[in-house]
């Protein structure tokens, strides 16, 4: 018992402690391996549970999808224009082509753009430009879309004097730009540097040989990477607020508002009808699908199209 | 020589080409600043820095503060992290250590990339049809006004639609520790218990922080979910289920339909969310490049 005294009065426990050496050994090593082991399960088995259960949340938000957006979804729902509330049908004709003019106008702002500064990124010497850009890209992709919105509004909007699937664009094509140059970036970087020795000591001039040569090579990742921001835009509502804003009707004209699936889900699920919310249910049915499709072509292009060296 | 010259003029143009879309991502950069900026003069002009300690948000007394939507977000991002890092933990341990590969572990990494693919407008509409009702139902049992709609829903969706961000990059922190450290562990005699909590964790643990950092950046600029469920109110909120606004969601409310010195103000807001944002992600790519630099010094 002296030893136990010690401890309590100096409340230092030296290491090994004589409590552990005085006890019996072999019991004490038995019982503590199998504590040891308890733990190593239980704690296994928590990481499991938790692991699984925020699969669960994924599970039920397409549950819920499927069940409420199947039952809305026909064919006059995708061809048909919105009809003002308390008349039977209409669809989500004008979101869809919408959001598919939408993506065109954003990427044709900023796939060649994200293409050469990828170029740029890929090609120049390690200095501080590049460490600059690169800085600037992670801040540019961590920006948030709403304050995308707020910016297109002032530089677009506000000068044209009204909404307009323009600046929708162009608020859009501001968010894919950092997924598709980080991609030609990585993607040029992974190309073998023997390639473009041989085409250069073929005598083929430098821009040609990465036009003709390196980015053909390189054509699956960029088209992955083009292919990723496409589904990150399709789905964002943010921007499209103080721009694109919305339209209830169809309309091609790039300087007019114009309609898109997720401003839709967004309008009509804080409607307070509950037709409508089935029409956000059938909307937000659409765009998983083609969001989920963009991101399986992605997949597909960049497992076949990939060049081995 | 004519050749020659032509070659040069279009060798020149392409370089100058991507020279120049490399400097617009700076120029662009920029520009946001500065347009943040200047827009946002008129109502730094008027209330300064205590609009950040003013609480009283009124349009028609032209009486602008942004204390409720700075708590608003700290609030709602703070809730949504605690509520996420055991989850998001629990899946980098589970994928970068225990199911390293095989088909559970390919199904769980796909499922947080799709996850983390869902559009954000979605998450509001299913949170509005399915956690309001849940949290009515539990501000009914506490006997508090069931709005439904209020920070601990918003949380709630924060957290979920954060948990694929933190634990994409936990996953990959923790299989970049080196396996003979692991091994190390393993020969003396350790559990796996005992190697996570002793090696994987401190190892990891700058990296594992890095990636909350990074998601805490994306709920703090997070917009639509939060909009459609945290019940827009502009005033300080009292508990975590009274209704309240974020910086983000009163924008997205309020941006449209304000001109002079609201708009400025609410310009003032976004610009504060874009700094904020810019150093948390600066901050927390720094840490990860540096893990990853180490890792790869290590490897070779």
């Amino acid at each position: 018992m002296d030893t136990a005294q010690d401890i309590e009065n100096d409340k230092i426990i030296p290491f090994p402690s004589p409590v552990m050496i005085q006890e019996d050994k072999t019991i004490d090593n038995k019982t503590h391996l199998k504590l040891r082991i308890i733990k190593d399960r239980l704690f296994k088995y928590i990481v499991i549970v938790f692991s699984l259960l925020s699969f669960l949340p994924l599970l039920l938000i397409l549950f819920h999808i499927t069940k409420n957006g199947i039952s809305v979804i026909n064919w006059s729902f995708l061809t048909e224009l919105p009809k003002p509330i308390g008349e039977i049908g209409g669809g989500i004709y004008n979101s869809i082509i919408g959001s598919l003019m939408l993506i065109l106008l954003s990427s044709i702002i900023s796939i060649p753009l994200g293409i050469s500064a990828g170029i740029y990124l890929a090609e120049a010497n390690k200095g501080r430009l590049s460490n600059i850009i690169n800085l600037c890209i992670v801040v540019l992709q961590g920006t948030p879309s709403i304050v995308i919105g707020i910016i297109t509004y002032l530089w677009v909007v506000a000068p044209l004097g009204g909404f307009s699937a323009l600046s929708g664009g162009i608020a859009l094509s501001i968010m894919m730009l950092p997924v598709i140059i980080k991609s030609t970036e990585e993607t040029l970087k992974l190309i073998p540097y023997h390639l473009k020795e041989a085409s250069l000591a073929l005598g083929v001039p430098y821009y040609k040989t990465i036009l003709k040569v390196i980015l053909p090579t390189g054509i699956s990742g960029i088209m992955t990477g083009i292919l990723l921001s496409v589904a990150r835009i399709t789905g964002e509502t943010a921007p499209l607020l103080f721009t694109a804003f919305g339209n209830q009707f169809l309309n091609y004209n790039i300087f007019k508002p114009i309609d898109s699936l997720p401003y839709r889900i967004f309008y009509y699920a804080m409607s307070p009808y509950p037709e409508w919310h089935g029409f956000a249910w059938g909307a937000s049915f659409i765009l998983v699908v083609i969001v989920l499709a963009f991101n399986l072509i992605a997949r597909g292009v960049s497992a076949k199209w990939k060049v081995q060296f | 020589m004519v050749m020659k010259s032509e070659k040069d003029t279009s060798e020149k143009r392409f370089k100058n080409i991507i020279l120049v879309s490399g400097l617009s991502v700076i120029i662009l950069l920029i520009a946001i600043f500065l347009t943040l900026l200047i827009a946002s003069i008129p109502a730094i002009k008027t209330f300064g820095l205590g609009f950040f300690i003013s609480k009283h948000w009124d349009p028609s007394l032209e009486k602008f503060g942004a204390l409720p939507f700075l708590y608003g977000t700290l609030i709602t991002s703070f809730l949504a992290l605690i509520i996420s890092i055991p989850f998001s933990i629990a899946i980098s341990i589970f994928l970068g250590e225990y199911f390293k590969d095989g088909l559970l572990s390919t199904f769980l990494r796909s499922s947080t990339e799709v996850l983390a693919g869902i559009p954000s407008v979605i998450y509001g509409l299913w949170g509005l049809f399915l956690l309001m009702p849940i949290t009515r139902y539990i501000q009914t049992l506490l006997g508090t006004t069931p709005y439904g709609v209020g920070i601990f829903t918003a949380s709630l969706i924060l957290s979920i639609m954060i948990i694929p961000f933190s634990a994409s990059i936990g996953r990959e922190v923790v299989s970049l520790i080196p396996a003979d450290l692991k091994e190390a562990a393993y020969s003396l005699g350790a559990t796996r218990f005992e190697v996570i909590k002793n090696v994987i964790i401190p190892y990891a643990r700058s990296g594992i922080i890095a990636g909350i950092l990074l998601a805490f950046g994306r709920a703090i600029g997070e917009t639509m979910a939060v909009t459609m469920l945290i019940g827009n109110s502009n005033f300080l909120p009292k508990s975590i289920f009274s209704p309240a606004n974020t910086m983000a969601s009163v924008i997205a409310n309020e941006f449209a339909e304000s001109t002079g010195i609201a708009a400025s103000s609410l310009v003032y807001i976004g610009l504060v969310l874009f700094l904020v944002t810019t150093l948390v992600n600066i901050a927390g790519t720094y840490v990860i490049k540096k893990i990853s630099l180490e890792a790869s010094k290590e490897v070779t």
